[in-house]
């Protein structure tokens, strides 16, 4: 073994046990870094009143209410729904059937007074002339529809390609309920 | 073996000599088709003109990585070949992946704000990547603290190793934990989600981008071979003069 390859095995070494610390740091603190919790995670979990929280989920459909600048909404993961009330300007992006993170607290009645609503898009781009083909065609998911079934159906028809939300191969996790909702099948 | 001997500091300043006019022509001329093709894209059906931004943003993120990626390759080169032109490669990347990673965190602020309505969020995509801006930063203060260039170059590869468990990390947040940002959308598992009239001109913008910043890269390195040569000169004159 020459003195360069030794140096290789060493440096690789190194950071195969680097990896593996981050690994188990990232895995140990999974339920930290979640950037929200679904409206499952809130039910399961028992939040107590009073705690703040992020909520994740699409606007369900037909639960807009608005009465000058204050709003509530359902937000909705296929499983939960959440009501949330917020007073102020909503983005662009907010619409019904919409992916929403609403951070707030928790009421004592089970809904979230939100003081922020942050609208998140999905990964697909396309021309509305694309869209309005693929509405018309039925190959159109609607957010609601894929719903967030754990775990997610095998072949998720997402346009214009199927979006295949199976997970990497030898990444940890993700938390069954948290990502399919929100990922594939919000628009 | 043969090809490391090849790759010795007078040939690489004879070779860029004759690459950076073809590089920097071909960068100018793709990123500028890449520009027009961008702004004759048509707008996405939700988030409409805005979209637009993407086609600097993606290309600045995905540079930053590649960056920080060829940086953590110049450190095998210097820790365990000792080549001089690994340590000027390394040293030539940290600026400017840094100037890269730092546009795409400003393009995507912008993006953030008509799109989601904040500018920044601590999620963990966003999180990473300001991680993998600092540990450019921190690259290059390493090599700057240190005055004895070896140790300086062997240091701050140690670091870039160290620090190239984020690259992933800024990958895959997406996918591992739920974020504000959405998913990949091109390089990911059963194809690209972008209709093919949206793609074209990422992928154009891209090709450009990388051309800058191959160019770039060249030109900083031949910079700094010529740099160290100047000095190598001073300090020869300095020991001549003080005889």
């Amino acid at each position: 073994m020459t003195r360069k390859s030794r140096r290789l095995v060493l440096i690789g070494a190194g950071l195969g046990v680097l990896a593996l610390a981050a690994g188990l740091i990232l895995t140990a603190l999974n339920d930290t870094i979640v950037f929200f919790r679904t409206p499952t995670e809130v039910a399961q979990q028992q939040f107590a009143p009073g705690s703040r929280l992020r909520l994740g989920g699409l606007v369900e459909p037909g639960s807009v209410a608005k009465t000058g600048t204050a709003v509530r909404f359902s937000v909705t993961d296929g499983n939960a729904q959440v009501t949330v009330a917020y007073t102020g300007i909503l983005p662009d992006l907010f619409r019904e059937g919409q992916g929403v993170v609403a951070e707030g607290v928790l009421q004592s009645d089970g809904t979230v007074k939100a003081d922020s609503v942050l609208a998140k898009h999905d990964e697909r781009y396309m021309p509305r002339e694309v869209a309005d083909a693929l509405k018309k065609s039925g190959h159109w998911k609607e957010g609601e529809e894929g719903g967030p079934t754990p775990p997610p159906p095998p072949a998720k028809a997402a346009p214009p390609k199927p979006a295949a939300s199976a997970p990497v191969p030898g990444l940890p996790p993700v938390t069954p309920a948290a990502a399919p909702a929100v990922r594939s099948s919000a628009q | 073996m043969g090809l490391l001997n090849l790759a010795n500091p007078t040939r690489f300043v004879w070779l860029s000599d004759r690459l950076l006019p073809w590089l920097s022509g071909a960068a100018v001329l793709v990123l500028g088709a890449g520009l027009v093709l961008a702004f004759q894209a048509p707008p996405d059906y939700q988030q409409g003109e805005t979209v637009r931004i993407m086609y600097i943003h993606v290309p600045f993120a995905w540079l930053s990585m590649f960056g920080y990626s060829l940086m953590a390759v110049s450190s095998l080169g210097i820790l365990a070949w000792r080549h001089p032109l690994a340590d000027v490669a390394h040293k030539a990347l940290a600026p400017i992946g840094a100037t890269f990673t730092c546009l795409c965190l400003i393009t995507g602020a912008l993006w953030g704000r008509p799109m989601w309505g904040t500018y920044w969020v601590w999620d963990a995509r966003l999180t990473s990547v300001l991680v993998l801006f600092l540990l450019y930063l921190g690259v290059m203060a390493l090599r700057a603290a240190i005055d004895d260039p070896n140790r300086a170059g062997r240091a701050a590869a140690v670091l870039t190793l160290v620090g190239f468990i984020n690259v992933p990390i800024v990958k895959f947040s997406v996918d591992w934990w739920n974020t504000l940002h959405q998913p990949a959308s091109v390089f990911r598992m059963g194809g690209s989600t972008i209709a093919p009239s949206l793609l074209w001109p990422l992928l154009v913008c891209a090709t450009g981008f990388t051309l800058l910043f191959l160019a770039l890269h060249m030109l900083a390195m031949r910079t700094e071979i010529l740099r160290r040569r100047v000095q190598a000169l001073e300090a020869r004159a300095a020991a001549q003069a003080g005889l």
